[in-house]
């Protein structure tokens, strides 16, 4: 039995990715990990505070570290928005000592103190390297085999580096998917952007980003496209209909949380991974191995 | 060109900053703006703006809309061939711009960094649907009309989720008290 | 004996004087004990600077001298001369470094100068200790090996052949000519590289005082600068050399064809070989990895010998001198010189690690050396600028500083990238000059004879140069012009603006970097390695190819990135200093060494084994060790291992140590 300390974020908590938790829950069960939520976790700021206040971002981060570093065990999230956020301030407070004298004067103010002492991993990190492909590969009622699926890193998962993958061209999801049975098809774009927040307020230029990368997974084959992370699942998935609406295409690519896929492949129920949240269909793509 | 202020103090300004410590390295090779994948819908190119702010232009520097269409896809970090933190950089330059109030009207970006702030704030954790239906009422209710099958269609598929989460009245409080110092702590350098 | 010590506080310009009060340290010299005479002065390694101490030793008959400027490796030898031209024996000077220890590295003047003080009282109190010294003088073997056969190596060996000493010219691939014979035209001149090298590999292959050994690594180096003993490994060719006439026949039957590293993968050549239309020596060998029948002797079966055996049934003779032997061995050569001149060169930097230029995964996108293979009239096409399918390309890009000038891979800069990119710019407008050539750069560097005017040449040849480093290449199309094509993504930094140029063909100028078997070279020749990685030189500006071995000179790329000329200046450069040894016929050898008392030598043997220069021998008939004066380069390992105590380091006995040791902290 694995433990962690689970940060779900805003997003795949209540957020419209919940079936991003629903789904992670549900194979951790499965993998033998037991995901503890961090207690009145708040939201990490994730690139608006930064940009606007970098420090009270950094105290947003920090409050939930501190809380985190009561219990001692690795932070893990599923969001690729939060683990930047909360790896970014932890190197902030180790490199910059101006800025952690501040912090922990915040964080003083409410009863906190952050020591540094958290590890803060990516749920894929922790899936591929603290369990292995090989123990993954074991739960496997459904094999994949014949399903040709785009790996979506996105940005910030592989981003800045060093991390646990390479920062342009990462494996560890390409090897995931292997394992499950799936067929992994090459993707150049990746670990390229979805567009982030500026969905909302420059929707044109997200949607172009978005466009490229379906056309790209389209183009290699992909059957199915699967993300580590909730803004790029919900810019991917969510505002297909209107990229096909701008640049008058046709995309129909369903769009799932890898926790999803892998949960489709260890045979669990539609229930509860949630694969009716997607609003590009999945039924269809999934139906030999639902 | 207008009033030319000293051209160190700002380059000195921002290599104090955090993550502004490359500006003087910058050998402007431009590697950042051809991996930046909005460089061209920028007012200035990122390497631009680190050539503007060595010739002292700071007002131009803080006002450009550049940094605010930054995606933080950190390609330019990885890829800078003198180690610049071009994306911490954009960062510290946003936070500077707000701080001096020169945070640009001509993209919707600060505005909406805001307003999710500002949510944040208050609750703890951000509600999708109150945060989004309130910042298009705020700044386009035209486009938010437009929006309206996306939201259908969520609500269809049992993903909108109207109601907010909310941390404890403890949690709140704590939260505040540390925000609230840290605002009163001014600004990140 | 009444020690009468004379002390010397040099100001260094304003380089101690600017941060340590000379005066106050002067003062203060003035009050140790046994100090006769202290002064301080502008420039102590000038000449009046040094006239004071002669004048001082004469006239206050000083027998010890202490001077505080520098580092040692700066001007200890001049002080100790001067004392040595006065009189003094040269090992009763002690130097200071309150430069580079003390005023080079504090700002706190107060700080800087009580350390200045501490620096000097022990220097002081060290000097008192110490005892005249003889160095010896050892003979000089007039033979030189030369290592590495590119265009550093023939150069060196060819100037030190000339004046009718013995070179050993030691090369690891079966032919000379190193990177250089695969070049096309050189730059700036255009000289065809091929013609302006192949003379000299020639004249080495002649030269009645080279003896060139190709195919052969250098193993083992013992001994010390004149007397160096080296142990060489002969490669087996499994060809006898001597009747080998470079026919080629054998190439022609043998079925087996490779990649050829002579054209960077890009052409093929056989198990059996001979390297290139113009090799040095112009003989075969066998490749013992992809022959089949040297592979299938290892299993005890007789496979394919078609190259010994030719073709009976067609009446293709095979090797018509006989002279291919698979029986052949590697052989172990062992051959004593003076002085060694390393010339290893360099390697090209692999750019498929740099994932965004999709090398190794686009095909069209080639390396420098690659390219010059293409272009050159002997490589794989022909000299015909082609695409990998066969195309000529309809526009070309090059990129600059591909693993150069970048924290990820290399910080330096590798300085002859600019101008060979120039070159691959002007080939191409020459051969096709229909098709758009655009130069990806960051800077242009062109600081050399002739150089700056080459640029101007390209610039009214019509390339397209673009300020901007390239970000990626990628193939993904975004409008129809693109489709088919490799796409460069960079930002012209001249008009700001983020530029996507279309092209055929993508030229990645690669860094220079230093080879994958530099620590093993480093070992052997008992050579540093900088933080860059290449070789260390004794002093960058004034001493460029010596190392802080005596006798071993590092040359040419193997140094430093550089281009031809600079390369054949160093060659020189290092052949005349070796011949200004073999002229002299002697050298010095520091006196500085380790001594056994045998009386007090149990006999246990640790410091042999522990000497890293093993200098050390066992005699076993009395069991004490012995250490080799002329080898020992007073290290002192020895001394401190030594369980009985019976080693002294000299001039740097206990007795001294603990003075100095006692003047900083008292």
């Amino acid at each position: 039995m694995k433990y962690y300390t689970y940060f779900p974020g805003c997003s795949s908590s209540e957020g419209g990715a919940k079936a991003y938790g629903w789904s992670a829950r549900a194979i951790s069960k499965v993998l033998d990990i037991e995901l503890i939520e961090l207690d009145d976790w708040n939201c990490c700021g994730s690139t608006p505070y930064s940009s606007i206040d970098e420090l009270v971002s950094f105290c947003l981060s920090a409050r939930n570290l501190a809380l985190a570093e009561k219990r001692g065990l690795d932070l893990v999230t599923p969001c690729s928005s939060c683990y930047v956020s909360l790896n970014r301030t932890n190197s902030y407070l180790k490199e910059y000592p101006d800025i952690k004298a501040r912090v922990d004067e915040a964080l003083a103010a409410g009863d906190l103190e952050y020591h540094g002492t958290v590890r803060v991993r990516h749920l894929l990190d922790v899936l591929v390297n603290d369990i292995g492909y090989g123990e993954i590969s074991s739960k496997v009622k459904r094999s994949l085999s014949g399903l040709k699926i785009a790996p979506y890193y996105g940005c910030q998962v592989v981003r800045p580096s060093p991390g646990f993958d390479h920062p342009e061209f990462p494996q560890s999801l390409d090897k995931l998917i292997a394992c499950l049975g799936g067929e992994p098809v090459p993707f150049p774009l990746k670990s390229r952007c979805c567009g982030g927040s500026l969905i909302i307020s420059e929707e044109a230029l997200a949607l172009d980003l978005i466009r490229k990368l379906l056309d790209c997974a389209l183009s290699n084959g992909a059957e199915c496209l699967v993300t580590v992370c909730p803004l790029c699942q919900t810019n991917l998935d969510v505002y297909q209909s209107r990229v096909n609406k701008r640049f008058k295409t046709s995309f129909n690519l369903p769009i799932l949380f890898f926790t999803q896929l892998m949960g489709v492949a260890f045979g669990l129920g539609d229930e509860e991974l949630g694969l009716k949240t997607c609003i590009v269909p999945a039924e269809e793509a999934l139906a030999k191995y639902l | 060109m207008e009033k030319m202020i000293r051209t160190d103090a700002f380059v000195n300004e921002i290599a104090a900053l955090p993550g502004g410590e490359g500006v003087r390295l910058c050998i402007q090779c431009g590697t950042c703006t051809a991996s930046c994948p909005n460089a061209d819908r920028m007012e200035h190119t990122p390497s631009q703006l680190i050539a503007m702010a060595r010739a002292g232009m700071r007002d131009e520097v803080l006002s450009s809309d550049a940094m605010w269409y930054c995606l933080s896809c950190y390609l330019c970090t990885v890829r800078c061939p003198r180690g610049i933190k071009q994306t911490d950089l954009m960062h510290a330059l946003e936070s500077l711009a707000v701080r001096e109030g020169l945070s640009h009207g001509r993209t919707l970006t600060p505005a909406m960094y805001r307003s999710f702030n500002d949510f944040v704030y208050s609750l703890g954790s951000l509600p999708e649907f109150g945060f989004m239906t309130w910042f298009h009422l705020l700044t386009n209710p035209l486009r938010a009309f437009r929006l309206v099958p996306v939201m259908l269609k969520l609500l269809k598929r049992g993903r909108l989720s109207i109601r907010a989460r909310r941390l404890t009245p403890q949690g709140t409080r704590q939260l505040r008290a540390v925000l609230d110092r840290a605002e009163s702590l001014g600004g990140a350098r | 004996m009444e020690r009468r010590i004379g002390v010397y506080i040099c100001h260094c310009g304003t380089n101690i004087s600017g941060t340590v009060d000379v005066e106050k340290v002067t003062e203060f010299a003035r009050g140790l004990d046994s100090v006769v005479v202290a002064r301080d002065y502008k420039y102590m390694c000038s000449d009046p600077g040094q006239n004071l101490i002669k004048e001082d030793i004469k006239e206050h008959g000083l027998n010890r001298v202490v001077v505080a400027s520098c580092s040692p490796r700066m001007h200890e030898p001049t002080f100790r001369r001067a004392c040595q031209d006065a009189g003094l024996n040269q090992y009763l000077f002690e130097m200071a470094n309150i430069r580079e220890h003390c005023s080079w590295v504090h700002e706190d003047r107060a700080m800087a100068t009580e350390k200045a003080r501490a620096l000097v009282s022990a220097a002081v109190r060290r000097v008192y200790y110490h005892e005249p010294l003889e160095t010896k003088e050892v003979p000089v073997n007039p033979s030189v090996l030369v290592v590495g056969g590119g265009i550093a190596g023939i150069q060196a060996a060819l100037e030190v052949a000339d004046s009718e000493h013995r070179v050993y010219l030691v090369e690891k691939e079966p032919s000379i000519g190193g990177h250089m014979a695969q070049f096309d035209k050189t730059f700036p001149t255009l000289d065809c590289a091929a013609c302006i090298l192949t003379p000299k590999m020639t004249s080495v292959g002649q030269h009645p005082y080279i003896q060139l050994m190709t195919y052969s690594e250098v193993e083992d180096v013992s001994g010390y600068v004149g007397n160096f003993k080296v142990k060489i490994r002969k490669k087996a060719r499994y060809i006898d050399e001597g009747k080998c006439t470079g026919c080629g026949r054998c190439q022609e039957l043998c079925p087996v064809s490779v990649p050829s590293e002579f054209d960077c993968g890009l052409g093929k050549r056989k198990a059996i070989y001979i390297p290139s239309p113009y090799a040095v020596p112009n003989k075969a060998v066998i490749d013992p990895e992809k022959c089949s029948h040297l592979k299938g002797l290892a299993g005890g079966k007789d496979v394919c010998r078609l190259c010994q055996t030719g073709i009976e049934k067609k009446g293709i003779p095979g090797c018509e001198a006989d002279a291919i032997d698979f029986s052949q061995n590697d052989e172990m050569v062992e051959i004593e010189v003076g002085n060694i001149i390393v010339a290893t060169g360099f390697q090209q930097f692999d750019p498929s690690v740099i994932y965004q230029y999709g090398y190794g995964r686009y095909d069209n996108v080639i390396t420098g050396l690659q390219f010059e293979r293409i272009s050159n009239a002997s490589g794989p096409t022909g000299g015909e600028i082609l695409t990998a399918d066969g195309r000529r390309p309809e526009s070309i890009a090059i990129l600059h500083c591909v693993g150069s000038r970048d924290v990820n891979y290399h910080r330096y800069c590798s300085r002859v990238c600019c101008m060979y990119s120039l070159k691959y710019s002007h080939l191409l407008r020459e051969k096709i000059p229909e098709a758009p050539v655009y130069q990806m750069y960051i800077d242009m560097r062109c600081a050399g004879s002739g150089y700056e005017e080459f640029y101007e040449r390209l610039q009214e040849e019509g390339v397209n140069f673009i300020r901007g480093r390239a970000g990626e290449i990628t193939n993904i199309a975004e409008t129809p012009e693109e489709e088919g094509k490799l796409i460069v993504i960079c930002e012209d930094t001249l008009i700001r603006r983020k530029r996507r140029i279309p092209v055929d063909m993508v030229i990645l100028s690669c860094a220079l970097e230093p080879r994958a078997d530099a620590d093993q070279i480093a070992r052997i020749f008992s050579l540093s390695r900088k933080a860059d990685g290449f070789f260390l030189e004794k002093h960058p500006k004034l001493d460029p190819v010596a190392t802080m071995t005596d006798g071993v000179f590092v040359v040419g790329c193997c140094q430093s990135p550089k281009d031809i000329p600079d390369t054949v200046a160093q060659a020189s450069a290092a052949a005349s200093r070796a011949l200004a040894m073999i002229s002299k016929g002697r050298v010095e050898v520091e006196a500085a060494t380790a001594v056994v008392d045998e009386e007090h030598c149990a006999g246990c043997k640790i410091c042999v084994d522990l000497c890293p220069y093993k200098a050390i021998s066992f005699d076993e008939e009395k069991k004490v060790s012995r250490i080799n004066e002329a080898v020992c380069k007073g290290c002192g390992v020895c001394v401190a291992a030594c369980p009985s105590g019976a080693i002294t380091g000299r001039h740097f006995t206990t007795e001294q140590i603990m003075a100095e040791i006692e003047g900083v902290l008292v």
